[in-house]
């Protein structure tokens, strides 16, 4: 089973750039990393820039309106993801305890939803 | 219809019910993989054995006829929704299972209920789903049951019911027993589960005392369950005596108007001596193991109350003793709370109203708090905290009796 583990925190938790914690931080994801591949579960996984950079899009009455900023404003913002191939939820709740914001932040697990599209 | 079921095998249909029901849903939930479609298939079973018992007589080994029903009626259902090609494989594995079990004498059904029960209490499910689902699916106990006993109406139970067995299907809820490193933590969720059960029944108000008491009932047999799946483990065993040397007390709790009598009022001779053996045995064996834990302490702070020829002779210090120990492991505040109770009555009341002072910000709402505040501000000579607290636990409390019982010792309360 896919899941998809989206990483939230809030603005500024966490360890900061140019600490020795940030070291320890970035080496944590280093070693999630290599788990995740090493378990066969690795299916990708990125961070996000900051949702200050965030574009928001939706079409109506078929004219694309673009607005600055995130679909919502929440203290607490989606940093990255995996996604990650798990034989099951135990396994995949394993793994989402492995990433390093977990400590400070949450990591919400998302079950992939696989729907058959006309040919 | 003629041919009417008669009454004895409504009666033994529904002993099969209470007894095989478990084993039979947890078999087939392994077969389909899909608590829905199980618990469909084996009511459409049920269904089909009132009918050809009725004509034909009971089977040698109705438990085996109801699984093999059981999963055609899951392949027939299959079939009529299957639209997708994905459910192919299940058909094909189902109906695998079902030429197996065409054999001369069916073998024993596998006891898949330890898989059952660790699924229904896995912590990715809501808290309050936990509980509903280990008693629908394992206890066997009927939505309405469950909503009246949770004081929820039908359709929201029906419907947080139907929530948590999607989400097992769809978030991948492994429907196994965990492993070792996981086993202990994952216990604890499963006899949290239980003692919930038993503690909402043994909470219940006179009024609602038979639909809730079958909750204590349904948790002393969830424990016993657990227990044959599981020997050896000694929270378990701690567990059952723990509800075990509670619910002894049952006759003894409600006087003849029906309001609640105090552990300390309570006529001894009308706790359940059976029960208290039991529960006593069990704790000495789980003890012995040597690897305590939270429920068998609270089992040694019970078998310290029921042992106690009368209210005086209750060992408080030792009582104290387990506490501190209960504290160490669950630091809760309404265990630091009943801690600091058994050393108000072993002797040390100041250190203990003080302990308690700390815990007014957590406790300010739960109505024990504020009896046992005033109980030892009074005896501390502290009048206008003891009327403050007594006046605050009468406002709180939803007994008339135990308001009447709080007015008589505020009453008592010396001035200053």
């Amino acid at each position: 089973m896919q899941y998809l583990a989206l990483i939230y925190s809030e603005d500024g938790a966490g360890p900061k750039p140019g600490t020795p914690e940030w070291g320890a931080f970035m080496q944590g994801y280093a070693s999630a990393n290599k788990t995740f591949t090493e378990e066969g579960v690795m299916m990708g996984g990125e961070a996000l820039q900051h949702t200050d950079t965030a574009t928001s899009v939706r079409v109506r009455g078929g004219k694309v309106e673009t607005m600055d900023g995130p679909f919502a404003e929440t203290k607490e913002r989606l940093g990255g993801y995996y996604l990650l191939d798990c034989k099951d939820l135990d396994q995949a709740i394993r793994m989402a305890a492995l990433i390093p914001t977990a400590a400070h932040g949450t990591v919400e697990l998302r079950p992939i939803m696989h729907v058959e599209l006309p040919e | 219809m003629s041919d009417r079921p008669p009454p004895d095998l409504k009666d033994r249909i529904a002993r099969i019910l209470r007894e095989d029901r478990g084993r039979l849903i947890a078999a087939l939930i392994r077969a389909t993989g899909d608590f829905h479609l199980a618990e469909d298939a084996l009511s459409d079973a049920f269904e089909k054995a009132l009918q050809h018992w009725g004509r034909s007589g009971m089977p040698d080994r109705p438990d085996a006829w109801l699984l093999q029903v059981g999963r055609r009626q899951a392949i027939d259902r299959l079939r009529k929704q299957s639209r997708h090609a994905a459910q192919a494989g299940e058909i094909r594995r189902l109906m695998d299972e079902d030429q197996e079990a065409q054999g001369a004498l069916p073998p024993e059904i596998p006891d898949d209920r330890l898989k059952l029960i660790f699924t229904c209490c896995h912590p990715a499910l809501d808290p309050k789903s936990r509980v509903a689902l280990t008693l629908r699916t394992v206890g066997g106990l009927t939505t309405r049951d469950i909503a009246r006993a949770f004081l929820d109406s039908e359709i929201a139970m029906g419907q947080r019911l139907s929530r948590a067995k999607s989400k097992i299907a769809k978030a991948g809820i492994p429907y196994r027993v965990p492993d070792p490193p996981e086993w202990e933590e994952r216990l604890g969720a499963v006899l949290t589960v239980i003692y919930l059960v038993f503690n909402e029944g043994w909470s219940a108000g006179p009024g609602e005392a038979p639909i809730r008491s079958t909750l204590c009932d349904e948790a002393i047999f969830l424990a016993r369950l657990l227990l044959t799946l599981a020997p050896d483990d000694p929270e378990i065993e701690g567990l059952l005596a723990l509800m075990l040397l509670t619910f002894a007390r049952h006759g003894a709790r409600l006087g003849p108007d029906g309001a609640v009598v105090t552990l300390d009022e309570q006529d001894r001779g009308l706790w359940n001596s059976a029960m208290i053996d039991e529960g006593l045995a069990l704790l000495d064996r789980a003890v012995a193991r040597g690897r305590p834990g939270a429920f068998q302490l609270q089992a040694a702070i019970g078998a310290l109350h029921v042992q106690a020829a009368s209210p005086a002779e209750v060992d408080w210090p030792q009582i104290a003793l387990l506490y501190d120990r209960l504290a160490a492991v669950m630091p809760t505040p309404v265990v630091r709370l009943n801690r600091a109770v058994a050393h108000a009555e072993a002797g040390a009341p100041e250190a203990a109203l003080s302990e308690i002072e700390t815990l007014l910000p957590d406790l300010d709402l739960y109505q024990p708090f504020h009896a046992a505040r005033a109980d030892i501000a009074a005896r501390l000579g502290q009048g206008d905290v003891a009327r403050a607290s007594y006046r605050a636990a009468i406002e709180m409390s939803r007994s008339d009796t135990e308001k009447r019982w709080l007015a008589a010792r505020l009453a008592r309360v010396r001035p200053d």
